[in-house]
């Protein structure tokens, strides 16, 4: 059985998506927990419509009937995690009655559910950033894990907790500890032995002891000169942070600033200085998948005109600051350094991942790869911790004057900004605008037809956008996307952030509509 | 010789089977070429093109091996004159069903029956069938020397004009053999579920939504279809004309887009790509794409890349350039070369980090790149400029 949770894989993450309807064809349950009625509803035994951001209550609901009907794992649960009690005090607090209230799923759905998916082992949870991408981020990944935990789901194969990640190579560019807080192989840069080890390796005598800034704190640091210096590699920042406004002021405050792209956009307008780069399948490389697959990138085409490697870009840069480094390939740079430095990825090599990529942790060259995490409920600490956690509502709800929730996302046919897909035959054909996607009842309501220009505003900002009436938005919502300079939702997102992982809440912000 | 439990012999050989594999499942492992037509890897066997049928000792009729499970003692034969003969008859109705041109002599138009030309007066384009060596039915009509026909009057069907309203898929029903390889694709592997056979009898064919065009469909152009289709009746608009199958290197590589890591085999023809197929069988993906992983490639050779480094005008040389832009950026970029370009850069770093210390510098990285290219960043920023501020997308 599966359970998706703020996933919207048919459209974000298509291949995916027709492995899990080929299960469920297959007699797999399905059950989805979002507010929109997507593709995969189809599928689905069960749809839980739930209101934004109420994942939480919904999920500590859910495992208030585990506990109080006895449905959980108790093996599982006693031999291999920590701090149930706790859990189970806060999961107490949510009698389905209170997450009904919250979360807007009636108490009965919620035990049906509950029982549900104790009735079936394995259940596999995927989730994408209808759950990261709110205040309670953090929190509503924790709860996910908890649920996982408490059925005894984790560690097996179609078990587990999966986060369906958004780019080609997020996991790699996490992987490669493009992080303020780590080396790659994630180790912890204020970690003494840690930096010991990569000055060793990169020739120099000290490395920086305390966490750097993550990009929030960068940003406000153009602005009170605290960031003076801002070199920003392949990023569309003016148009996918939250309040484009505010960012393109942040971006505006930079003293000198540096873009590395493959085309100028609406961020390097701020640009001082701007590498061409290399594109994909214009150099060699490797890309790390969403399952920790390791594969390989390679070249098709040459780079035009003066365009380089970013790798190689780097390295210039670096020489002229007194540093000559010695890889002079992807590949080197791949098997002398990072599979060298990061103990997970040891075993992988180029030569390994001619075909078929490998998953880490792959420790040695004789190791398979690791398919699955936390095999017989062995989690990396030791015991796995129950980390209860509380419900908090998005940091703006909707009220009088702007009555609508606002949630943001991607769509088929286009990748985030469209600097790539803009510039490919045929796909604006099949999409060439934004659309603030409304319930029939909304558009009823307000006397908006189907198509119509409306506008769409925030305490942020406003954007004139065609309305895309359907049965897939809740009454009471207002879904769009980013794809688009015109109408794209971060003129009016919030740039309210999780308090510990900084992640914007791009899934909830109040917004109002109005004819024009 | 004793015969080995859950042994076949096919054409000689013994073969073991696995309980419920099929004779053509046997076969391929054995690695015996049974041809098939209709027969999609991980889809329901149908049996409907019989193209497979073999013959089996103490058996009368044919059977199709692709819906025919192993059994104990079974003695097969893949390529007895009956079995040719047969499919020899199979393959002539085929050729003669559709606008099968290909099976001619020469491309010299006035060897060319009326027949013929009449058939392609529907093609519009092409002079020949863009799946012209690519075309399993073209094999096979080579392999098993069969002609098509080339006289009298084309049927009606064959004069229906090929659809092409849309940017990706051309869908070409004279040449359709009614297989089902693409309905097997849509429903069974993508499970999108916007085509399959419509109408009865001779009227059969596929049709999108309720014989619509596939704009019109449910239709969400991932191209599996066209991957599945053995002939020319589904073909990528974007690849037409760009080079035949022979001309281009195929090279594996990792899609750009999501986080799914599919792997794409990269059809480059004088170091340009002209097409994208799913690598079959290999992970993650077996062979799916979807429209961005199979169409999304030619933003690289888009005009508007970045051809050299650029620098602002008054960047570095305090030029007093008016704000024209509201971006509080004075002046214009203009071309530079590398080595002013990454001069510039490494001066400007320098002075900012004597004068305000190394965490007065902030990057951000990529989640598109390679890994390789996000290694050397944080390691430029860590051990030269000696900061932690470097992070990327993920958070955000």
């Amino acid at each position: 059985m599966f359970m998706v949770i703020g996933s919207n894989m048919t459209e974000a993450h298509p291949v995916a998506s027709t492995f899990l309807k080929n299960a469920v064809q297959n007699g797999a349950g399905l059950i989805v927990v979002d507010p929109r009625k997507h593709k995969l509803v189809d599928f689905a035994n069960l749809h839980l419509p739930l209101k934004v951001g109420s994942d939480i209550a919904l999920l500590n609901g859910l495992m208030n009937v585990l506990i109080t009907e006895d449905l959980y794992d108790h093996e599982f649960v006693e031999r291999c995690c920590d701090d149930f009690e706790a859990l189970k005090a806060c999961a107490m607090t949510y009698p389905p009655e209170r997450a009904a209230e919250i979360s807007g799923i009636d108490a009965e759905t919620i035990k049906k559910t509950a029982r549900l998916l104790a009735s079936v082992k394995p259940v596999m949870v995927c989730y994408t950033l209808g759950i990261t991408e709110h205040t309670c981020g953090k929190n509503n990944v924790m709860s996910i894990a908890n649920l996982q935990m408490l059925l005894g789901n984790m560690g097996v194969e179609c078990g587990g907790v999966n986060p369906l990640r958004g780019q080609n190579n997020v996991q790699g560019a996490c992987d490669m500890g493009a992080l303020p807080n780590v080396f790659p192989g994630y180790q912890a840069v204020i970690d003494a032995k840690s930096r010991e080890k990569f000055a060793k390796a990169w020739g120099v005598e000290k490395l920086p002891d305390k966490n750097g800034l993550m990009i929030p704190q960068m940003m406000d640091g153009l602005v009170d000169k605290k960031v003076r210096g801002f070199y920003i590699f392949g990023e569309n920042l003016a148009n996918t942070e939250p309040d484009i406004r505010k960012v393109e002021h942040e971006l505006a405050s930079a003293e000198f600033m540096v873009c590395q792209d493959i085309f100028e956009n609406e961020t390097t307008r701020f640009a001082d200085v701007v590498f061409p780069a290399a594109a994909w399948s214009e150099n060699d490389g490797t890309f790390t998948n969403s399952e920790r697959r390791v594969s390989r990138v390679r070249t098709a085409s040459p780079a035009p005109g003066y365009a380089q490697p970013n790798w190689w870009i780097f390295k210039q840069i670096a020489k002229r600051m007194g540093h000559n480094w010695k890889s002079d390939s992807a590949q080197e740079i791949w098997d002398n350094e990072i599979s060298v430095l990061a103990p997970n990825l040891g075993g992988i090599k180029y030569l390994r991942i001619e075909k078929d990529g490998l998953q880490w942790p792959c420790p040695t060259e004789a190791h398979p790869g690791t398919p699955i995490l936390h095999m017989e409920g062995r989690f990396t600490k030791g015991k796995g911790s129950f980390m209860a956690v509380e419900w908090t509502p998005p940091a703006e709800v909707p009220d009088e004057e702007y009555p609508f929730v606002l949630s943001t996302g991607r769509r088929l046919y286009h990748y985030h900004t469209r600097t790539q897909t803009g510039r490919c035959e045929g796909l604006n054909e099949v999409l060439g605008e934004e659309t603030a996607d409304i319930s029939i009842a909304d558009a009823k309501a307000l006397d908006i037809a189907h198509n119509e220009m409306i506008k769409v505003y925030s305490r942020r900002g406003e954007v004139k956008v065609r309305a895309r009436v359907t049965p897939e938005v809740p009454e009471g919502m207002v879904w769009m996307a980013f794809h688009f300079r015109e109408g794209n939702a971060n003129w009016l997102t919030n740039p309210a952030f999780d308090p510990n992982t900084l992640t914007a809440e791009y899934k909830a912000c109040a917004v109002a509509l109005a004819k024009i | 010789m004793m015969q080995q439990s859950n042994s076949i012999i096919i054409n000689g050989h013994t073969c073991l089977f696995e309980p419920g594999e099929t004779i053509l499942e046997v076969a391929q492992r054995y690695r015996i070429d049974i041809p098939t037509l209709c027969h999609l890897k991980g889809t329901t066997p149908t049996g409907a093109c019989r193209i497979c049928i073999v013959e089996m000792e103490g058996r009368k009729d044919l059977i199709a091996s692709c819906t025919t499970p192993a059994a104990e003692g079974m003695v097969i034969r893949t390529e007895s004159p009956k079995v040719i003969s047969h499919r020899k008859t199979i393959l002539e109705l085929m050729l003669n069903s559709g606008n099968h041109n290909c099976a001619i002599g020469s491309s010299k138009e006035e060897s060319w029956t009326d027949f013929q030309m009449k058939t392609l007066v529907n093609d519009q384009n092409e002079d020949l069938c863009p799946a012209w060596g690519d075309c399993e039915l073209q094999n096979l009509a080579y392999r098993y020397q069969v002609k098509g026909r080339t006289t009298g009057e084309p049927q009606p069907a064959m004069m229906v004009p090929a659809e092409r309203d849309n940017p990706f898929i051309i869908r070409d029903s004279t040449r359709c053999i009614l297989c089902g390889r693409c309905v097997a694709a849509c429903n069974q592997v993508q499970v999108n579920r916007a085509i399959d056979f419509g109408y009865r009898g001779s009227d059969s064919k596929i049709i999108a939504g309720t014989d619509d065009t596939l704009m019109g469909s449910d239709c969400v152009f991932c191209g599996e279809c066209v991957q599945a289709c053995p002939v020319g009746a589904l073909v990528e608009k974007k690849a037409m004309g760009h080079g035949r199958p022979w001309e281009t290197q195929k090279i594996r590589t990792t899609c750009p887009y999501c986080g799914v890591g599919c792997q794409q085999l990269l059809h480059v023809k004088d170091k340009k790509i002209v097409k994208v197929t799913g690598v079959e069988d290999g992970a993650p993906n077996m062979g799916r794409l979807c429209i961005k992983g199979r169409f999304g490639y030619d933003f690289i050779y888009s005009k508007e890349r970045l051809l050299t480094p650029l620098i602002r005008g008054n960047a570095g040389n305090g030029n007093a350039d008016e704000d024209n832009d509201g971006t509080g950026k004075k002046g214009k970029l203009r071309p530079a070369t590398w080595d002013e370009a990454l001069d510039l850069v490494a001066q400007k770093f320098t002075e900012i980090i004597e004068n305000h210390g190394p965490d007065a510098l902030a990057g951000v990285s990529c989640a598109r790149s390679i890994n390789e290219d996000s290694y050397q960043m944080q390691k430029l920023f860590r051990a030269v400029f000696k900061t932690n501020n470097i992070d990327h997308c993920a958070r955000t």
